[in-house]
C-alpha cells in the first residue's frame, strides 16, 4: 500500500477527465472487491459483490434500509473487524493490495482509508485537538507550527476554517450539528487519506447544513475517491458520478449515476428508484 | 372471603410494611442518638490532636486518624493501577473469552468473601511469607485486595459508560486499541472510575477485622511514619475503647465513631458531587 | 508499535489475573495451616468435639462450640432481617409511592453503610442493657443483643436483592392476577413473590453468609465464651470472634494455637464460598427467566 506521494494523481485526473466506463476492464482501479461474502457470524449479510471503483469519483451506494450498503462500506476500511463474529470472503483489493491478506496492517489500512461516520461523533475535546488527535497518533504531527499549519489546511479543506479560526480551543461538542460533522471529516482529511468513507454523512443534518456538505464532497472529489452511502436518492442523483444499488445483501447493478436514474437496467433498481418500494 | 375482609387484610399487610420501614428509621434514630449523646460531649480539637493514653480523659485518636489515612492513601496507591487495568483488560480486551468468563466469575465470588478471611490470607502472605511484618504496607495490602472487586466492578461500569461512537471514530482515523483507551476512554471515564474508588475506599476505612488480623496493633502513642512502621486505624481505637469496661472509655469510643463517620460521610459526599458535576460536562 | 500494543495487553491481563492469585492465596494460606494444624489434632476431634480451649494447659480442639455460636447468632440474625427485608422490599416495590421511595432508599442506604464496629457499641451498650429491662436474666454479653443488631444491618441488603428480583418480574403477570380482582397483598405474596423465588432465595442465601462472616458486632458484643448451647441470653464466641481473640493476643506464630485460627477461618471460608456459589448460581437461573 502506497504510503508515499500520490503516484496515481495524474492517472486519477486523466480517469475522471475521460468519464470512464465503469465496466470497462482496462480503466484504472481504486478499489476492486471480487466475489465478497460477509458474515455476522452465521448469517450472511453480503453476497458475492464485485465491483470496481475509479479513483477521483464520488461513488454513491443506495438502496432500501438493510441492505448491506453500510456493512459493505465498512469492509473497505475493515471498520466491522470491531464487532465479535463477522468474517469476510473474498478479495477487496485496494491499490492492487488484498486488504484482507493475513498480515495486513489495519492501523494503517484505516490512515489511508478515512471514514465519516452518519452521526457526527467529535472527540469531547477542543476543535483543534479533535483534527490534533488523527495526526499525534499517527506520528504525523512534526513541530508545533506544522501541526497548527495542517490543522488549519484540513479545516480548510472542510470549509469549516472561517467559522471556527477564532475558537480553535472551545469545545467540539458546543458547534452546531452541521459544523459538527464537517470537523468530522477535516479530522479525517487531515492524516492523508487516499479514500474517503462516508456513511450517510448529512442524514441527522438539516438541508442547509445538507447542502454545504454536498458542495464540500463535489470540491474534494479533486483530491480524494470518495463512497457514500446514501438512502436520499436525490442527493446521490446530485453528488455522484457512478451509483451502486443494493438489495437484500447483493449488488443489483453499478454504472453512471444518469443512467441509473434515468435507464437503468434492471426492473429492481427502476422500481427502487421510480419509488415502487423501499 | 368478601371483599371487605381482603381488603382489611391488605391494610393490614400494607401497614405492617409501612411499619417495618419506621422501626428501620427507628433504629437508625436510636443509633444515631445513642453515639451522638455518649461522645458530643468528648468531642474536642485536643481530642483530635491527642495521642492514645492509659487515662481516658487524656486519651485521643490522632494516632488512630493519622493512621487511618496514611493506610488509605496506600491502599488507593495499589489498589488503582491493579484495579483499572484488570478492568480495562476485562472490558476492552477480555470480550468473551473463557479466561475473561472464568476472572469475572471469581471477581464475584471475591466481592462476598468475609473480611476476616482477608485479614487470614494478608498475615499468612503479607506478614509472613513476604516478610512485611505487622506494617501499613502489610495492611494496606491486605485492604487493597479487599477492595478490589469493588474498584473492578465499578471501574467497568464507568468504561462501558463511555459510547461507543467514540471509539469508532478513534480507530477509524487509525488509532490502536491502546491509543484509542488512553486518549479517548479513560479520559471520559475518569470521574466515574473515581466516584467508584472513593465509595470502595470509604469502606475500607470502616474496616476493623482484616487489620485487627494481620496485627495492627491497639495501643501506639505515635502516628506511623513509614509503611514499615506498626499502626493503628480509628475503628481499632474505638473497638478498643469499646471493650474496656470504664465508661469514661465509652464516651471516648462515641467519639471516636463520630469522626469516623464525618470522615465517611464526607467521602461518600465527595463521590456524590463528583458524580453530579460529571453528568451534567458528560452529556455528549 | 505492534510489540508494544502486544506488552500492553499481557500487562493489563496479568492485573486482571491478580484476582484469581487472591483465590489462590487465600485457598493456599488457609490449607497450608490447617493441614499443620490437623497433623497435631485429629479431625474428627475437631469437627465433632464439644469443647473448645486451645488455650488451657489442657487444650480442647473441638470447634463445635464455635460453630454453634455463629449459628445462634445468625440465626436470630436472619428471624430479623429476612422476614423484615422482604416485607420491606415487597412494600417498596409494590405499594410505595416515589417520595416514599427518595426517603427511605437512602435510609437503607445509610443502614448499610455504617461501619460495623458501630453496630457493636450500639448492640452493647444500648440494645443490650434495653433488653435486659424486658429480660433481667439476660447477660452482658450473649447472643440475642448482637444477633438483633446484625439483622438490622443485613437488612438493607436483603431489601434491595429482593427488590432487584421482584422489578424483574414483567408487569404482565401484576396486571393479569388484578384484572381478576386480587388486592396488591394477594398479587404481592401470590404472584410476584413467587415468579422471583428464584432471585429471592439467592438474597436470603447471601444475608446468611454475610452473617456467618460478621465479625466486630459479635467480638464487642456476644463474648468471649465458647459454649455448647442454644440459650441466647448467655455469652457465647463465635467463629469470627475468635479469630479476633486470638489476633490481639500474643499468641506466637507457628504454634497449634496460632494455627488454630487458620483452621476455624477454612471452615469459614468454606462454608460461606458454598453459599455464595448457591447464591450465584440461583441468580444465573434466575436471569433465564426473564432473560
Amino acid at each position: 500500500m502506497s504510503t508515499a506521494a500520490r503516484p496515481l494523481a495524474s492517472l486519477g485526473e486523466l480517469a475522471s477527465a475521460a468519464r470512464h466506463d465503469p465496466t470497462d476492464p482496462n480503466a484504472p482501479c481504486k478499489i476492486e472487491v471480487d466475489g465478497l461474502n460477509f458474515y455476522y457470524n452465521n448469517t450472511r449479510a453480503l453476497q458475492d459483490i464485485s465491483i470496481k471503483i475509479q479513483p477521483h469519483v464520488v461513488t454513491a451506494f443506495i438502496g432500501p434500509s438493510g441492505c448491506g450498503k453500510s456493512t459493505f462500506l465498512r469492509t473497505l476500511n475493515r471498520m466491522n473487524d470491531i464487532i465479535p463474529g463477522t468474517r469476510a470472503d473474498g478479495r477487496v483489493l485496494i491499490d492492487n493490495v488484498d486488504i484482507y491478506k493475513s498480515g495486513m496492517d489495519v492501523v494503517q489500512l484505516r490512515r489511508q482509508v478515512g471514514m465519516v461516520f452518519q452521526k457526527s461523533n467529535p472527540f469531547p475535546k477542543s476543535v483543534f485537538e479533535n483534527v490534533a488527535y488523527g495526526l499525534r497518533i499517527n506520528g504525523m504531527a512534526g513541530s508545533t507550527s506544522e501541526l497548527a499549519g495542517r490543522i488549519e489546511e484540513s479545516l480548510k479543506q472542510a470549509a469549516l476554517w472561517d467559522e471556527v479560526k477564532d475558537r480553535l480551543h472551545d469545545s467540539a461538542l458546543a458547534m452546531s450539528g452541521g459544523q459538527q460533522q464537517r470537523l468530522c471529516i477535516a479530522r479525517a482529511l487531515a492524516v492523508r487519506p487516499d479514500i474517503l468513507l462516508m456513511d450517510e454523512p448529512a442524514s441527522a443534518l438539516d438541508p442547509i447544513a445538507t447542502q454545504r456538505i454536498e458542495e464540500l464532497i463535489y470540491d474534494l472529489k479533486k483530491t480524494y475517491t470518495i463512497v457514500i452511502v446514501t438512502h436520499n436518492m436525490q442527493q446521490a442523483a446530485r453528488v455522484s458520478d457512478r451509483t451502486a444499488f443494493f438489495w437484500l445483501g447483493r449488488l443489483v447493478e453499478y454504472d453512471r449515476t444518469e443512467k441509473i436514474f434515468t435507464a437503468p437496467a434492471e426492473k429492481l433498481t427502476e422500481d427502487y428508484v421510480t419509488g415502487r418500494f423501499g | 372471603m368478601s371483599i371487605r375482609w381482603r381488603r382489611g387484610v391488605d391494610a393490614l399487610f400494607q401497614g405492617l410494611g409501612l411499619l417495618v420501614l419506621l422501626v428501620a428509621l427507628a433504629c437508625l434514630g436510636a443509633l444515631v442518638w445513642d453515639i451522638v449523646s455518649d461522645g458530643a460531649g468528648r468531642l474536642s480539637w485536643d481530642f483530635i490532636t491527642s495521642f492514645s493514653s492509659r487515662r481516658a480523659q487524656q486519651a485521643g485518636i490522632w494516632h488512630a486518624l493519622t493512621g487511618s489515612i496514611f493506610v488509605i492513601l496506600v491502599t488507593a496507591a495499589l489498589a488503582v493501577p491493579i484495579g483499572v487495568a484488570a478492568a480495562i483488560y476485562l472490558e476492552e480486551y477480555g470480550g468473551r473469552s473463557a479466561a475473561a468468563r472464568i476472572i469475572e466469575l471469581n471477581i464475584t465470588n471475591l466481592a462476598a468473601v468475609p473480611s476476616i478471611i482477608y485479614g487470614l490470607l494478608g498475615l499468612g502472605l503479607f506478614v509472613r511469607m513476604m516478610g512485611m511484618g505487622r506494617s501499613v504496607l502489610a495492611g494496606a495490602s491486605t485492604l487493597a485486595l479487599l477492595v478490589l472487586p469493588v474498584v473492578i466492578l465499578s471501574t467497568r461500569e464507568a468504561l462501558r459508560a463511555v459510547p461507543g461512537s467514540l471509539r469508532e471514530g478513534s480507530y477509524a482515523l487509525g488509532a490502536t486499541k491502546w491509543q484509542t483507551i488512553w486518549h479517548q476512554v479513560l479520559p471520559v471515564a475518569a470521574p466515574g472510575i473515581l466516584t467508584g474508588l472513593i465509595l470502595a475506599l470509604s469502606r475500607a476505612i470502616g474496616e476493623t477485622a482484616p487489620l485487627i488480623t494481620i496485627g495492627a496493633v491497639t495501643f501506639t502513642t505515635f502516628a506511623p511514619d513509614s509503611i514499615w512502621s506498626s499502626f493503628t486505624v480509628l475503628p481499632i481505637q474505638i473497638f478498643n475503647w469499646v471493650s474496656r469496661p470504664q465508661v469514661d472509655f465509652h464516651a471516648n469510643a462515641a467519639a471516636g465513631i463520630i469522626v469516623l463517620v464525618l470522615l465517611l460521610l464526607s467521602m461518600n459526599a465527595a463521590a456524590i458531587w463528583l458524580r453530579d458535576r460529571y453528568q451534567k460536562k458528560g452529556a455528549v | 508499535m505492534k510489540r508494544f500494543e502486544f506488552v500492553i495487553e499481557w500487562g493489563l491481563f496479568l492485573c486482571a489475573l491478580l484476582s484469581i492469585g487472591t483465590t489462590i492465596g487465600i485457598i493456599v494460606v488457609l490449607t497450608l495451616e490447617t493441614v499443620a494444624f490437623l497433623r497435631d489434632v485429629p479431625i474428627a476431634e475437631f469437627l465433632f468435639g464439644t469443647e473448645w480451649t486451645p488455650l488451657f494447659a489442657m487444650p480442647r480442639f473441638g470447634v463445635l462450640p464455635l460453630v454453634i455460636g455463629t449459628t445462634l447468632v445468625s440465626l436470630i440474625a436472619m428471624l430479623v432481617a429476612l422476614p423484615m427485608g422482604l416485607l420491606s422490599a415487597i412494600y417498596l416495590s409494590e405499594y410505595a409511592d416515589a417520595r416514599l421511595r427518595r426517603i427511605v432508599k437512602p435510609v437503607l442506604e445509610l443502614l448499610a453503610g455504617i461501619p460495623t464496629v458501630v453496630y457493636g457499641y450500639f448492640a452493647l451498650l444500648f440494645v443490650t442493657p434495653l433488653l435486659q429491662r424486658l429480660i433481667p436474666s439476660l447477660a452482658g454479653f450473649n447472643a440475642l443483643g448482637p444477633g438483633i443488631v446484625m439483622g438490622i444491618m443485613i437488612l438493607p441488603l436483603v431489601s434491595s436483592l429482593s427488590e432487584d428480583a421482584m422489578r424483574g418480574v414483567p408487569s404482565g403477570l401484576r396486571e393479569g392476577s388484578y384484572a381478576l380482582g386480587a388486592t396488591k397483598m394477594q398479587t404481592s405474596l401470590r404472584v410476584v413473590v413467587p415468579a422471583a423465588f428464584s432471585g429471592i432465595t439467592a438474597a436470603f442465601i447471601l444475608a446468611v453468609s454475610r452473617a456467618i462472616g460478621e465479625t466486630m458486632i459479635v467480638a464487642i458484643a456476644a463474648g468471649q465464651q465458647p459454649r455448647l448451647t442454644w440459650n441466647p441470653t448467655v455469652p457465647v464466641e463465635t467463629m469470627t470472634a475468635y479469630i479476633v481473640q486470638i489476633s490481639l493476643g500474643d499468641t506466637p506464630q507457628g504454634t497449634l494455637e496460632y494455627r488454630t485460627i487458620f483452621a476455624v477461618g477454612m471452615l469459614l471460608f468454606i462454608g460461606t464460598f458454598g453459599l455464595n456459589l448457591v447464591s450465584a448460581w440461583l441468580r444465573e437461573h434466575y436471569r433465564e427467566e426473564y432473560a
